[in-house]
């Protein structure tokens, strides 16, 4: 394999193992767990280190898992004293341990190998030359490995819980009815998404492991109702950002893991305004349709109510008309000219005549609006 | 610890950081208030994390490095962010949380990018990106003191002259949109201010510490008091406490960055305030509590 292959395999590792569990915090609303996770664990690395556990050794990857889930503990004892809300705690929970991180590594410099620009920023690009080393063969960068591992681990747990994490995350009351702990699976998925991020940080960054954990699962909830599909879609995302970043940084000779972030923003951007139901181009078309249909209806209604009354001549002559509906010109000519295009309308010299099919749709109008037996009926519209 | 006092006043470097972080400190306590009550105590860390694009291109743009150009940068960049947080957040299926993550994240990302493509090395560290993560508050002079104080006062001035209208929008947005404010353009001029604050600080304490000194003071002041007036004027004294005991620590002992023992300071008068205020804190509600199961055993036995 070339090191360009690797750094690949090894980023889209990286990205499925954090879009996987990512999905479960973007459903219920902790997207900056990942956030106050990813920078929380830098205590615990540091202190795995300092107790002699070297880049990539269990105990580092233990130290940081726990104090994820510490981190996790900690925001919802503070949240439980009422004294502050959810946002607040957060705020103050992983700066503090994240300021406490950089004190022991400034303190103990001497001791610990340790850049924390590395392990906020990641270093990908040097990921191949540390080799993982099996009874003298070398099998592979070490880094990938690692994330293969974290994948693995995510994709076992995700599958093996799929019900339960799904009826945690969907109906917690249910669940607990039911008999699963809620908490129970609460602290299995933190210590999966701190595990996730530590294992990834090393390649990636931690930065990048919140845009990894959180764009693709974002944008993949835009496009399925259904958990099944969203979990791989969302590892497909994340996989594409980031191989996209990879040739976007080689391109610009710039940071790999920022490159990613940059493309799992344009993916979602993407997803955001194209994506067929939920998109805002959809959403926007959607509501212009409904804004026509509403003019359409209406303006049978104001037909409707004039017929056979003595001024039906001066409430449907077409120069008038939008004085009577407070439109402007425009508006009545184009919902007109719908009205004539679908058979609800016809034209009679200056005036305008309702169709069998136009009044039939204002009656239901009325007939929704005024159901039988309420005493009142429309008058004037 | 008088030792460290000392060194404050004839120090000067000393001293010019622990004015500058106190500044920093009174006012991010202030503006971080409304930022809490509102329930937007981490808008403040999206809006650091959005603000190195604007850093990076101000310095492209301008080819200067002078404080006030990218700070103007980082400004434009971060308040760009605070929008995208809150047209994203009105969204279907797009929470607030995702839309914070994801602006904070990608921001920063590109921030990252920019950077690496301008210095021409894919290596951020090499970058000079450590000054902007964790801030470089051993370099503040006092022109960037001043600065900071006047940038500042006028964050501060500007929340005085709409303190009535700010304290309705925090506390009943309905009612201050049925009585005919321009709720909109408040909560946009409340954002700008926390924009402020926050590339204020930047200088000082970076990217990742900034969100904490918006939080941890107004977190602290909102255990004493449940007036607003009060609220305000206590966290910009705890920030302004914290700022200037961070610098003194770090000056006494070197291997201490600026920022993070700032960070913890303010973060220790959060703990001491949640523990023990007296209205509200943990150990005077335990006490409380224990007068009242004694007085009722007591009642109970007498009748």
């Amino acid at each position: 394999m070339t090191p360009q292959t690797e750094i690949q395999l090894i980023a889209v590792a990286a990205a499925a193992a954090c879009a996987l569990s990512g999905t479960f915090l973007v459903l219920r609303r902790m997207a900056m767990i990942a956030d106050a996770v990813s920078h929380a664990v830098l205590p615990g690395i540091v202190i795995a280190f300092l107790l002699g556990g070297g880049l990539g050794s269990p105990l580092l990857a233990f130290g940081a898992a726990l104090s994820g889930v510490a981190t996790v503990a900690l925001v919802e004892a503070l949240q439980r004293t009422k004294l502050v809300k959810e946002d607040t705690a957060i705020g103050l929970v992983f700066p503090a341990l994240f300021a406490f991180g950089v004190v022991l590594v400034s303190r103990y410099a001497d001791h610990v190998h340790l850049d924390v620009d590395a392990v906020l920023l990641g270093e990908l690009a040097f990921a191949p030359f540390e080799r993982m080393i099996i009874a003298g063969r070398d099998v592979g960068p070490r880094a990938l490995w690692i994330a293969g591992g974290a994948l693995v681990l995510n994709v076992a747990a995700v599958s093996v819980f799929f019900k339960e994490l799904k009826l945690v995350t969907f109906d917690p009351a249910l669940a607990a009815a039911l008999g699963f702990s809620p908490l129970l699976l609460h602290y299995g998925l933190m210590t999966l998404v701190s595990a996730t991020a530590v294992a990834s940080f090393d390649a990636v960054g931690l930065v990048l492991v919140v845009a990894l954990m959180v764009g693709p699962a974002a944008a993949a909830w835009l496009l399925t109702d259904r958990l099944a599909v969203l979990l791989p879609l969302a590892a497909g995302l994340g996989a594409t950002s980031a191989v996209a970043g990879y040739w976007l940084a080689r391109w610009f000779d710039a940071s790999i893991a920022g490159a990613m972030a940059v493309c799992v923003g344009l993916v979602f951007l993407l997803v955001f305004s194209f994506a067929p139901r939920r998109g805002l181009l959809a959403r926007r078309r959607m509501l212009a349709t409904q804004r026509r249909e509403f003019a359409m209806t209406l303006l049978a209604v104001h037909l409707a109510q004039h017929e056979g009354t003595v001024d039906e001549a001066d409430e449907s002559r077409l120069a008038s008309l939008h004085l009577h509906l407070h439109w402007d010109e425009d508006r009545l000519r184009r919902t007109v000219r719908d009205g004539l295009n679908r058979g609800w309308l016809r034209r009679e010299d200056d005036r305008l005549l309702l169709e069998d099919a136009g009044r039939s749709a204002a009656r239901t109008v009325f007939a929704r609006a005024w159901p039988q037996g309420t005493g009142t009926t429309p008058h004037r519209i | 610890m008088s030792e460290a006092l000392q060194l404050l006043w004839t120090d000067y470097t000393l001293r010019n950081v622990a004015a500058g972080t106190a500044v920093l400190g009174a006012v991010s306590g202030a503006l971080g208030c409304f930022a809490v009550l509102r329930r937007r105590s981490l808008l403040g860390d999206a809006v650091s994390h959005a603000a190195l694009p604007g850093i990076v291109l101000a310095w492209l743009l301008t080819g200067s490095k002078a404080a006030p150009v990218l700070v103007a940068g980082a400004g434009i960049t971060g308040w760009l962010g605070a929008a995208a947080v809150s047209a994203l957040a009105r969204r279907e299926r797009i929470r607030e949380d995702t839309a914070l993550a994801l602006v904070l994240s990608v921001f920063f990302g590109a921030g990252l990018m920019l950077l690496t493509v301008v210095q021409g090395r894919p290596d951020a560290s090499q970058a000079g990106l450590d000054t902007f993560l964790f801030g470089q508050a051993a370099a503040l002079v006092e022109r960037d003191v001043l600065t900071m104080g006047a940038v500042g006062g006028v964050a501060v001035l500007v929340l005085a002259l709409f303190w009535k209208e700010f304290k309705l929008l925090s506390f009943d947005a309905d009612a201050a949109a049925v009585a005919g404010y321009p709720v909109k353009l408040l909560d946009h001029l409340l954002t700008l201010l926390l924009v402020v604050a926050v590339v204020v600080g930047l200088q000082a304490v970076g990217v990742v510490l900034m969100s904490s000194l918006l939080i941890a003071p107004a977190a602290a002041a909102r255990q004493w008091t449940n007036r607003l007036g009060r609220m305000v004027v206590l966290a910009a004294v705890i920030g302004a406490m914290s700022g200037a005991l961070g610098a003194a620590v770090s000056g006494l002992a070197p291997g201490i960055p600026t920022g993070p023992a700032v960070v913890l300071a303010a973060t220790a008068a959060f703990v001491v305030s949640l523990l023990f205020s007296p209205s509200r804190g943990l150990v005077s509600r335990r006490l409380r509590a224990a007068a009242r199961d004694r007085r009722l055993r007591t009642e109970g036995d007498a009748s």
